[in-house]
């Protein structure tokens, strides 16, 4: 018997694929023109994208930057031969207008120092990944690129000094140690620079200070606050029982804040001023407005809307009535209503004679709202915590308290992260809302700039404009939350 | 940043603005600033320029209040309001006055409880229409679509023009000037609604101005006046008679050219009285007595201000109409300094 | 469960108060309850103080005050002489209004370009994106200024229709006119009408209906009933015999030829707009400025729905449209019966909060002058009479009545879809 059956020994070699498949024909076959259905979507897309760009090109590409007013503008662009363009030359004279509002310019280094700093002090909590080292000489980089314009002194030039040699021995470091290697001596017991948190502690109370001005010791009293409440609890839990303490150490830090803030820093001040000329907030205006009142009310309604989000799941029943009532009535009404209440009420609601000035009722009102909001962001990260954890911190014998702080919000609120920052961005949106009452924040801003007699009757240069600071924001925001939520994700796989 | 900023804006503000029923001149000399009500902005009336510095006609009486009280008319804090919240503002403490062509109504007066020191523009409502339109009389618009803009007496006012001439008509109801403007230039609407002077300021803009007339009917009395809180009388009258100081100035002839020279005394005794060289005036409103010279030189007299900032060579080109001397066939007339 | 032993029984001390876990909680819960009463009375008292001192006593008669101005949109007849409570509920039907057809366009485009975004067109799907981040990261209140601009600046005014050689001209056989003062589409007319009922008398909540539209609804609402329970019928065949009877002609006429027939008894025609004077007379008249906010809310909001549906879909394991396939599923079943039900119930919860969102974001009409609650209430009336307490509480807690509403029946619908998980 012979066998016939014919194995092949080799392989062919791998053929290209038709040209039909690969390649710019393939990609455009498999992509946009497979069927015909996709072929039709296809070009009315390409016919939408045509016709729109075909309007907007002309429109935008206008020699007008240097336009001294609307008529200006307009014979810019007869000479040029145009039908119509864009205005650009309000944009050239009212840009800072529209980022600062009517911020002294000689001090628009302080929000401008403040924003950096901002970033910096996120970096520990945004960005993980990013050393120790690394986030202190991005700090120190900051200041020193700060103290740059700021004036000039013998003090300064210390300073400067002193920058310069931190930014080199973090540099030195980060340069000729790399990551594993770090990794490593810390293990072995090497020392390690002070935790970033420090500063974003800090920032806290720097922020208003560079932003407001003022004396540096109203600040400085203000978060004493805090260590007089740690005191009394460390000084009385031996005597009075931890329970006594509590209350002792969250009464003292109220009555320091009300009674005792104001003359100390006064004394202190009479003694060694430190100041910055005081801004008042009515000269806030334009983009920095908004980010002023987004991230104060973002910050202040973190705190308020994990005690808010700890209520509604409480098992006392009337705590989670209170707060249960207080954010669906927050969350039922529009934002709009609840800036009139800051323009019209907030006064009223107040002891007679007392005046806050309107930028800080909307902030007020502004925390409110998002309190809530931020409220059910927490609620949903402490339902997504496992139900392990809570009956593990019981088995350990923690109290409530002491399991909230050490086993339950860590987790719940690395969770609710990206929900925080999305809050954040809708809060920063409706921030614009605020020009419905008079506020000058960019679109009031717009408004109050077309009353200007040179441009009068100026429509999509600003809004565009506006519309253009809007999007850059919130949308590297977005994604920075899209990252981080893929990388949660991640996390718990 | 929780409680520092509430409570260090809170401290700053509790010192920027003291308690709304106390004496508002005290106030305002403590503070040394002037908290001036203005509007968000309205052509010719107040904006701010690229620096952030306010300008216009009702900006002008604040710069001259504060030149007088406190002897530095940039000494002056403009707080834009809208039609809304100018009220709530005057009354509440948060501005000191209010300059934003507000009409001088009854309710306004006694039910708002308000005092409205003066008038310093006195305007009208009037229409504006394309000519291509036709229309010559404002009789004619039965059926149109109106643009207003909100916040203010124009609507109340065009409802009953339009219910006594038993025509029908689309209100349009717009929050700013600028978008009454786009809409109607557009066609959106067929007729632009508010006082005369804002219409002239707006058509002023136009590419084509010739395009557009006003109609002659001039459907209400809108005395806009500057208003202060009632209850503080002494504060009034220092506001009242600044303004009437700018009125007399231009009637006597002073002006910010003239007013050094005049100072050192004239023969008329009324110019002496004014600018403080005879009598003591200022002494009776608690001021010196060069308060109403500093008024007067802040932005000039009243003929001063109005030319600067909405007169004939503006691009506004308003003309002085009733808002002329009574002695040049207006009704500007102030009472005697005596 | 019962406890082995009772707690030992001790006589009551106040430091138990703090210290014993059955007392503190009441103990905490009284502290709170005070400290709420505490603030609130505090904040009530300065309130009456305050307004002692303005001279305002806090009321609510000027809502039975003339209001003197003009709305231009009302579904319910108003004059300027009406009250102000008259002119608040005109206001309010237009809240209702613009919430409800841009909840319903938002659905539609979110729905359509979530699943396009998933389209394997390359640039159907880049485009999508493009459009969603768009709107989304930029504030709604310019998108409705903006969608406001573009009407105005891109469609002819109405006397461009006029001349004896227009610049622009009506569409569908002279019956639609788009103008930038808004759209004029055909209206229903009935030339045989039944009448209206006036409910409320003469009061500020006075309301009519129409009874040729009660009659229409209830007709097809028939319709419908009979329709599933044809459906009904088909399902109980197929599981007794495997056949499913074809229903659909059956389906389709009990829905349209009774209320084909009813339509003609009423004597229906549609009347058409035509330009008289400055305006188009006749026809319905959508406004610029509900179609500006409209279009604005729901392209804003789409954008959101979109992302939601988009995750919705791809939270559906690609497991179940394979198992579904193999079950020999044609491609629309999978969709209807295997990924929708599940994709919904992902979808639905979020769903419902941007409904809330966008009822509350068209508060924002205020900006174009759509005259929505608060462009009434909380607008001409409060500036006119100065009452901003009232109003503006007032008009808090109409907000506060319709999210709740919404958010309770959305709740009772996603309660029905979660029933069936398993």
């Amino acid at each position: 018997m012979k066998d016939v059956s014919y194995v092949r020994t080799e392989m062919l070699p791998e053929q290209d694929p038709p040209a039909s498949t690969s390649g710019v024909i393939g990609w455009m076959r498999q992509n946009l023109f497979d069927g015909i259905s996709n072929s039709i979507l296809t070009l009315a897309s390409l016919a939408f994208i045509y016709w729109v760009l075909s309007h907007f090109i002309p429109w935008f590409w206008s020699p007008t930057w240097s336009g001294g007013s609307l008529n200006q503008c307009r014979e810019i662009v007869a000479e040029a031969g145009k039908e119509s363009g864009a205005c650009w030359g309000v944009i050239n004279e009212r840009w800072p207008q529209i980022l600062y509002g009517f911020y002294p310019q000689e001090l628009r280094w302080r929000p401008n120092l403040a924003f950096a700093l901002m970033f910096v002090a996120l970096i520990p909590i945004l960005f993980s990944m990013i050393s120790r080292r690394m986030n202190w000489f991005l700090l120190a980089l900051v200041l020193f690129v700060a103290t740059l314009f700021v004036g000039s002194g013998w003090l300064l030039i210390v300073a400067q000094i002193a920058l310069v040699a931190a930014m080199v021995w973090t540099g030195w470091q980060i340069v000729t140690i790399n990551g594993a290697d770090r990794a490593e001596q810390i293990k072995g017991g090497a020392k390690r620079l002070p935790n970033p948190l420090f500063f974003t502690a800090t920032y806290v109370f720097l922020m208003p200070w560079l932003l407001w001005g003022g004396s540096i010791w109203a600040p400085i009293a203000t978060a004493l606050g805090f260590a007089v409440g740690w005191l009394a609890y460390r000084l009385l839990s031996p005597i009075i029982g931890g329970l006594g303490a509590l209350i002792v150490a969250i009464i003292a830090p109220v009555i320091w804040w009300l009674f005792l803030v104001g003359p100390v820093a006064a004394g202190i001040n009479a003694i060694l001023p430190i100041e910055l000329e005081p801004v008042q907030s009515r000269y806030f205006g334009g983009l920095l407005l908004s980010i002023t009142i987004g991230v104060v009310a973002i910050a202040v309604s973190l705190p308020l809307g994990i005690i808010l989000a700890l209520g509604r799941q409480s098992d006392l029943l009337l705590v989670k009535w209170m707060s249960v009532g207080f954010i669906e009535f927050i969350r039922g009404v529009p934002l709009i209503t609840l800036l009139f209440v800051a323009s019209f009420l907030l006064n009223v609601f107040m002891p007679p004679g007392t005046n806050f000035d309107i930028i800080l009722r909307v902030i007020i009102m502004a925390t409110l709202f998002s309190a809530a909001y931020i409220a059910e962001v927490v609620r949903g990260g402490l339902a997504a915590l496992p139900k392990g954890q809570y009956e593990a911190a019981d088995a350990l014998g923690l109290d409530y308290w002491k399991a909230q702080r050490l086993i339950i919000m860590p987790q719940a609120l690395k969770i609710s992260i990206p929900g925080i920052v999305s809050t954040f961005i809708g809060l920063f949106k409706d921030t614009t809302l605020v020009s419905i009452i008079g506020l000058l924040d960019p679109i009031g801003l717009s408004n109050s700039i077309r009353a200007d007699v040179n441009w009068n009757g100026i429509v999509w240069e600003l809004y565009g404009f506006i519309a253009l600071l809007f999007f850059i924001f919130t949308f590297s925001m977005s994604r920075y939350s899209m990252y981080l939520e893929r990388r949660l994700r991640t996390d718990h796989r | 940043m929780k409680k520092s900023v509430i409570l260090g804006a809170l401290t700053v503000a509790g010192l920027a603005a003291g308690a709304a029923s106390a004496a508002t001149l005290d106030d305002v000399k403590a503070r040394g600033k002037l908290n001036c009500g203005v509007s968000t902005g309205l052509v010719g009336f107040a904006a701010p320029d690229a620096n952030g510095e306010w300008d216009g006609f009702d900006v002008g009486v604040c710069r001259a209040v504060a030149a007088a009280t406190l002897g530095d008319p940039t000494a002056v804090e403009f707080v834009p309001t809208t039609g809304k919240t100018r009220f709530t503002a005057l009354a509440s403490g948060e501005i000191d006055m209010l300059a934003r062509n507000t009409t001088w109504t009854f309710t306004r007066d006694v039910d708002l409880k308000f005092e409205f020191v003066g008038v310093n523009y006195y305007d009208g409502q009037g229409f504006m229409v394309p000519k291509e339109l036709g229309v010559s009389s404002a009789k004619e618009l039965d059926g149109a679509t109106v643009c207003i803009q909100t916040g203010t007496t124009t609507e109340l006012n065009l409802a009953d023009f339009f219910r006594a001439n038993n025509m029908s008509y689309e209100p349009v109801p717009i929050e700013t000037n600028a978008e009454a403007q786009q809409q109607y230039l557009a066609g959106a609407c067929d007729v632009y609604t508010t006082d005369a002077s804002g219409l002239a300021a707006t058509r002023a803009t136009f590419e084509d101005p010739s395009a557009h007339v006003v109609l002659p009917e001039i459907v209400s009395k809108e005395p806009l006046g500057p208003l202060v809180r009632h209850g503080d009388q002494e504060w009034g009258d220092l506001v009242r008679w600044t303004l009437n100081a700018l009125i007399s100035a231009e009637e006597l002839g002073i002006t910010s050219a003239n007013i050094e020279e005049l100072s050192a005394g004239t023969d008329n005794p009324e110019i002496n009285r004014i600018l403080g060289t005879e009598g003591n005036l200022g002494e009776m409103l608690g001021l010196d007595a060069e308060w109403a010279k500093r008024a007067i030189m802040a932005g000039g007299n009243y003929g001063e201000l109005f030319a600067k900032n909405i007169g004939e060579s503006t691009p506004i080109g308003l003309a002085r109409g009733l808002n002329a001397q009574w002695k040049d066939g207006g009704i500007l007339y102030s009472p005697p300094f005596r | 469960m019962t406890t082995l032993t009772d707690a030992p029984k001790e006589s009551f001390r106040p430091s138990m108060l703090l210290y014993d876990s059955r007392y503190r909680a009441i103990t905490i819960q009284i502290v709170a309850l005070i400290g709420f009463l505490t603030l609130f009375g505090w904040l009530i008292n300065n309130t009456a103080q305050n307004l002692a001192d303005l001279g305002k006593e806090p009321s609510f008669g000027f809502l039975g005050e003339s209001a003197g101005y003009d709305i231009n949109q009302k579904l319910i007849d108003y004059q300027n002489q009406d009250t102000h409570l008259r002119a608040a509920f005109v206001g309010l039907l237009n809240t209702l209004l613009v919430a409800l057809l841009g909840c319903i366009a938002a659905t539609v485009v979110g729905v359509l370009v979530g699943v396009l975004r998933l389209s394997h067109n390359w640039i159907v799907a880049r485009l999508m994106t493009i459009y969603v981040e768009m709107f989304r990261n930029v504030p709604v209140l310019l998108w409705i200024v903006f969608s406001m601009a573009v009407l105005i600046e891109t469609l002819p005014a109405p006397r461009d229709f006029r001349g004896d050689s227009p610049e622009a001209s009506m569409l569908l056989n002279d019956s639609v006119a788009l103008t930038n003062r808004g759209f004029y589409i055909p209206e229903p007319l009935f030339s045989r009408s039944l009448g209206d009922i006036h409910l409320f008398g003469a009061s500020s909540l006075r309301f009519d209906v129409s009874l040729d539209l009660i009659a229409i609804l209830s007709t097809l609402i028939a319709g419908f009933l009979v329709s599933g329970l044809l459906v009904k019928r088909a399902n109980r065949i197929q599981a007794a015999t495997g056949d499913r009877p074809k229903t659909w002609y059956w389906q389709l006429g009990v829905i349209v030829v009774p209320t084909a027939a009813i339509l003609a008894v009423l004597g229906f025609h549609l009347g058409y707009p035509e330009l008289k004077g400055f305006n188009f007379q006749g026809g319905t008249y959508m406004r610029n400025s509900l179609i500006a906010l409209w279009l604005a809310l729901s392209l804003y909001t789409a954008a959101f729905i979109a992302e939601i549906v988009r995750a919705g879909i791809l939270a559906i394991s690609k497991g179940q449209t394979e198992a579904a396939a193999a079950l020999g599923l044609r491609q629309s079943r999978i969709m209807r019966l295997v990924i929708l039900p599940q994709a919904l119930r992902v979808i639905i919860p979020p769903l419902i909060s941007q409904y809330l969102n966008l009822t509350k974001n068209s508060s924002l009409a205020i900006a174009v002058g759509y005259m929505d609650i608060t462009g009434t209430l909380m607008g001409i009336t409060l500036n006119q009479t100065g009452r901003e307490l009232e109003t503006v509480l007032l008009t808090m807690l109409i907000y506060l009545t319709i999210s709740l509403t919404i958010s309770s029946v959305m709740n009772v619908y996603n309660n029905a879809v979660k029933l069936k998980e398993r």
